[in-house]
């Protein structure tokens, strides 16, 4: 029944529908790259060198030659798998941290979230920079950098619920029931916290595309062979003055991206919980 | 209250060692040392420069000797500007990140105070509708992108305003301009949300029921009243303007201590990553216990607490 309400409301919401499709659009470009791309990635024109956009390259060359526009659908996986497996590490991290840590309460519970405390309040971007450093900037570095950085909102999410939901009926009636404390965990406590971990999960994505395009962007991020939007923007940087159109597009890319998932993410956390809106 | 502003600086002291000790164990588990580069030295050469920084030693000795540094509060040499302490670079760049801060910092609190108060008095008209659409983008904007954007229009087309290096106080526009539109997306969303709030209230309808004037009621119940979720973001602001300097500093070249950062970590300048981490973490903890003294002038129910 809810499910169809949120689609009846989507349908009236032209920007939400706009914001799916771009979605959409991004995902197929990142999972049917090959084909979709109408060059191969690292094919090199040499009569079509630092061209501005044609009809034989839609988004024009970049310095060798290559096709601006396939390399930004190329440059999406990349950027789109960083953004879906770091925060889905995040999550899990951060569910089960968030979930023993309130079930436990007292004096583990004060200890666990003074870590999480400390963490919260230094700068992500200055943390990932120092966790990549020594984990190194390749594609799971940086990913596994942006884990370690953005699982404690989570985590303070997953705890406050569960402190709340701890106290609830139900969870006392398993627990007589003699009910283990991993099974509370995860068929009591997390199924029950879904909504609101989709909605961080929404926000967490684009702040995990955007993190890794700002470190790819000052060439602290994702490192060649591999290419990013961001650093497809890096590239473009050097030619500002002269050939704009090759850090516009991939800039361009970057936020409508992010801007889509942003979104939805406000579209989606009114409508699960419409007293959170201004939270 | 004295009482609670000292026992929030004490908490400080637990959270700065701390973060020293992770630094510098993130900084040491790095395989490959920072004078690497300089391979076809000399062993002898190579030796006296490890013995000069300790290197040569256990790194149990090099932590202690390093936080016993620290305590007197020296920073270390820097490895990569050779004569140069990082605390000589950090006074000398600190200033002109500060500055940039500064301004960023004003023009969000403006721009994302005034915005929301428009919107949320206007609520669900067009005016409130694209302010609120431009909020979210601002939201979504990653720096470099508006950098980008701010470059290409004010430098390159339009010719108005320099778009690199730190001279003047016109050079200060666009970064500062770059700077403060996320958090103040971020302000306008929120004073609309904490305002539209308040004005469900009942005191809101008393007001209007004695026939006072709108503009009054705005200006002395209104935004009085909402002003407290926009102070307890305060904090986390100055993180994302900590962050956002580093890299707006690296694309307009300027000489402030965001850029050093970015740099260091590039040439493993490790004692100058750590000491500017430190720094960054001692504001933002200075800024945290400010906005915890500002929040108990403006409310005074947290002061009994």
């Amino acid at each position: 029944m809810k499910r169809w309400k949120f689609f009846e409301r989507i349908k009236r919401d032209k920007i939400a529908l706009f914001s799916i499709a771009i979605i959409i659009i991004t995902c197929a470009a990142a999972l049917f790259a090959p084909y979709l791309s109408p060059y191969p990635f690292a094919v090199q024109d040499p009569g079509a060198i630092l061209k501005g956009p044609s009809l034989k390259y839609l988004l024009g060359t970049d310095r060798l030659g290559r096709d601006l526009l396939s390399r930004i659908i190329y440059g999406s996986r990349v950027s789109m798998l960083v953004g879906f497996t770091s925060s889905l590490l995040a999550l899990i991290i951060g569910a089960i941290y968030g979930a023993i840590s309130g079930l436990a309460g007292q004096r583990t519970d004060n200890f666990m979230m003074r870590i999480v405390d400390i963490v919260y309040s230094l700068p992500d971007l200055l943390l990932i920079i120092l966790i990549s450093v020594v984990i190194g900037r390749s594609v799971i570095g940086i990913f596994l950098a942006l884990a370690l950085v953005s699982w404690v909102t989570i985590a303070r999410l997953v705890r406050g619920e569960a402190l709340r939901l701890k106290e609830q009926l139900f969870v006392e009636a398993a627990r007589g029931l003699g009910a283990s404390n991993l099974r509370i965990i995860f068929v009591h406590l997390l199924p029950n916290t879904v909504g609101p971990l989709i909605v961080t999960l929404t926000f967490r994505i684009p702040a995990a595309i955007l993190a890794e395009s700002t470190l790819s962007f000052v060439g602290l991020g994702i490192t060649p062979p591999f290419s990013s939007w961001g650093t497809l923007a890096n590239d473009g940087w050097s030619a500002i003055k002269f050939y704009p159109h090759l850090i516009i597009f991939p800039s361009f890319a970057i936020f409508l991206t992010i801007l889509s998932f942003n979104y939805l993410g406000d579209t989606l956390r009114d409508f699960l919980d419409p007293e959170m809106r201004y939270k | 209250m004295i009482k609670l502003i000292f026992r929030r600086f004490l908490w400080g002291i637990p959270v700065l060692f701390f973060v020293a000790s992770l630094t510098f164990s993130l900084m040491h588990v790095v395989p490959g040392g920072p004078f690497d580069k300089e391979k076809n030295l000399p062993p002898a050469i190579q030796k006296n420069i490890e013995e000069k920084y300790h290197l040569d030693k256990p790194v149990i000795t090099q932590y202690l000797l390093y936080m016993l540094s620290l305590s007197k509060g020296d920073l270390g040499p820097s490895y990569k500007y050779l004569g140069r302490n990082v605390n000589d670079i950090i006074s000398q760049t600190f200033p002109v990140s500060l500055e940039l801060g500064l301004w960023a910092f004003v023009i969000a609190i403006i721009l994302g105070i005034s915005t929301g108060i428009i919107s949320a008095v206007r609520v669900n008209t067009l005016i409130d509708r694209v302010s609120q659409f431009v909020a979210t983008a601002g939201i979504s904007m990653p720096n470099f992108v508006l950098a980008v954007l701010l470059i290409l229009i004010f430098s390159e087309y339009l010719k108005a305003l320099p778009a690199a290096l730190w001279e003047s106080s016109r050079y200060a526009i666009l970064p500062s301009l770059t700077l403060s539109l996320g958090p103040a997306a971020y302000i306008s969303r929120l004073t609309r949300g904490s305002i539209i709030d308040i004005l469900g209230k009942d005191y809101i309808k008393t007001a209007r029921a004695k026939g006072l004037s709108e503009p009054l009621i705005l200006f002395k119940h209104v935004i009085r009243n909402s002003i407290s979720p926009i102070i307890t973001i305060l904090g986390p602001l100055g993180a994302t303007l900590v962050t956002g300097s580093f890299i707006v500093e690296y694309i307009f070249s300027i000489p402030g201590m965001g850029k050093f950062f970015i740099t260091a970590v590039t040439n493993r300048d490790y004692p100058l990553i750590m000491g500017i981490t430190l720094i960054y973490s001692a504001l933002i903890i200075i800024a945290n216990i400010f906005v915890d003294i500002l929040y108990s002038v403006i409310d005074p129910r947290v002061r009994m607490k």
